[in-house]
């Protein structure tokens, strides 16, 4: 459970071999991997979004906190969203 | 945004998944689209697999193979009906020269590509041709670990190649996607599978017991493992999960004839998969074609778009509407969608039966039977028929049919 602490400095970039890419025809973004895919809805393909193996956890948040300031108390979902993310090996910390 | 469009939002669409089902009613009526599009390119291979799922009647469908040109067209129509997964196989695909082709145009269109071979035919100037080109992963067919085995059940000497193409793959940065079928002859090696894919790097590895369609059918009585033999090898496989500190995730696919409950069969007809044979048929699953009274569509002379959302044959066993007892009433129905249409088929001669695997179906009793056949010395002492022209010829000839004439269609 140790690693799986989400902490604000800590910079998570997506896995290797999976990619993560906005889908027309599903309205959406989706990460692909080797045995499948996953739809992201909007407010998850937005963090997996900022991802760039530079940007911090405390970034992101700053970031989505600025580009959507009507959102009320949405670090605990980026948190949320990070930790299933991390727990489904679609990103790794760098 | 609203919160809960942040965190909670996620939808897993892997291929396990479960998805909203379409009762019968065209796709256009339902969005659903073919995430998933199976390129089988060829069924020319140089291997000879005994449990291979191919048609046994494939030997009339190596002379009429699609062009480039028309698969370059049916992956674009596939890219705009929803299509993004895209498995490129066969038969041996690397037996086609234009695979390099067809894999830069698959990364133009934003598909995530995946080659799916037995590795002959890999060359270094091939795989970074591949690389180049954006193939995006690659996986490959470990038949056993075990050279004398491997060569037994793939009639041909391979073992050696596997291992020089396994370091390849690794080489050009792909991640190592095993696949290994599980049958009677090398389910006692489990342990030195798990060791072997390991030793050699592997992200990913999936034991898919044989199920049994195509050749597999054939040889069924000579493949099948006992259900002693399945416990003890997925016992050996949790334990290796365990204790190993692997990084590799192991999937192990159940064998369905030991469950009391199909499986979904392609994760529902007509809803995530859509296939394109050789020879441009338009298919829902592999073994589709094994089906009475059914007109598949063909990418040479029908749109790709009607294919899946309006003909009659992808409509006809959306959802559950087509069932018949004791499935229409059964509550578990939406997890299995009554099994397998082509198992339930061929093993029944009724496509709409429950897929007898399942302990409710009245035919259960076949499944019994063809695993007391498989423990049966006399039975399973008839030669195993191994997958070549030869003996697809004779299939078609009806040489062997006192090999096939207990299924309902050839398999
Ligand atoms: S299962 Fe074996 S024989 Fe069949 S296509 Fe694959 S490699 Fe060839
Ligand atoms: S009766 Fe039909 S629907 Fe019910 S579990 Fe068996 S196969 Fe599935």
């Amino acid at each position: 459970m140790m690693d799986n602490q989400i902490q604000n400095e800590d910079i998570y970039t997506l896995a290797p071999h999976h990619r993560f890419q906005w889908e027309e025809a599903q309205s959406s973004y989706v990460i692909l991997f080797p045995e499948g895919m996953v739809k992201l809805h909007g407010g998850a393909g937005e963090v997996i979004k900022r991802l760039d193996g530079k940007a911090t956890v405390g970034d992101v948040v700053a970031d989505l906190k600025a580009t959507f300031p009507d959102a009320e108390n949405i670090e605990k979902d980026i948190i949320g969203m990070y930790e299933l993310a991390l727990s489904k090996t679609w990103i790794r910390k760098v | 945004m609203t919160q809960a469009s942040l965190g909670e939002s996620v939808v897993q669409k892997t291929i396990h998944a479960t998805q909203a089902q379409n009762n019968g009613v065209a796709a256009s009526a339902t969005q659903t689209q073919p995430l998933w599009l199976l390129a089988e390119v060829t069924y020319r291979c140089p291997l000879h697999c005994a449990f291979c799922y191919n048609p046994t009647d494939y030997d009339k469908h190596t002379q009429n193979e699609l062009t480039t040109e028309q698969w370059i067209q049916a992956l674009r129509d596939a890219r705009k009906l929803g299509a993004i997964q895209l498995g490129i196989s066969g038969g041996e695909p690397l037996l086609r020269d234009d695979i390099e082709e067809i894999v830069v145009e698959a990364k133009k269109l934003g598909y995530y590509s995946n080659l799916i071979t037995s590795g002959v035919g890999l060359t270094e100037k091939r795989i970074q041709a591949f690389k180049d080109g954006g193939l995006d992963h690659i996986q490959l067919s470990m038949h056993d670990i075990t050279e004398e085995i491997n060569n037994f059940i793939t009639n041909t000497k391979t073992f050696e190649l596997k291992k020089k193409v396994a370091a390849m793959i690794k080489g050009h940065g792909y991640p190592m996607v095993l696949n290994v079928v599980i049958h009677r002859y090398n389910i006692g090696h489990m342990k030195e599978i798990l060791e072997m894919a390991d030793a050699l790097g592997a992200e990913y590895i999936e034991l898919a017991n044989t199920q049994y369609y195509g050749w597999s059918l054939v040889n069924r009585s000579q493949l099948m493992p006992t259900k002693e033999q399945v416990d003890e090898a997925e016992r050996i496989t949790n334990e290796f999960r365990e204790k190993s500190g692997s990084k590799m995730k192991i999937f192990f696919v159940v064998p369905d004839y030991f469950s009391d409950r199909p499986k979904k069969c392609m994760n529902g007809w007509g809803e995530v998969f859509m296939i394109v044979t050789a020879n441009g048929d338009v298919l829902p699953c592999h073994s589709a074609r094994v089906l009475p009274n059914m007109q598949f569509p063909n990418v040479k002379d029908t749109d790709l778009g009607w294919s899946w959302k309006d003909s009659p044959a992808f409509n006809k066993y959306r959802g559950d509407s087509w069932m018949k007892e004791p499935c229409r009433t059964c509550s578990e129905k939406e997890n299995d969608l009554g099994g397998c249409r082509c198992q339930s088929f061929l093993l029944t001669g009724d496509a709409e039966a429950a897929d007898p695997v399942c302990s409710k179906s009245p035919h259960h009793h076949l499944i019994e039977q063809a695993i007391l056949d498989s423990r049966n010395p006399a039975i399973a002492a008839q030669p195993i028929v191994f997958r070549n022209d030869k003996n697809s010829k004779k299939i078609i000839a009806g040489e062997l049919n006192d090999r096939v004439d207990e299924f309902h269609a050839l398999p």
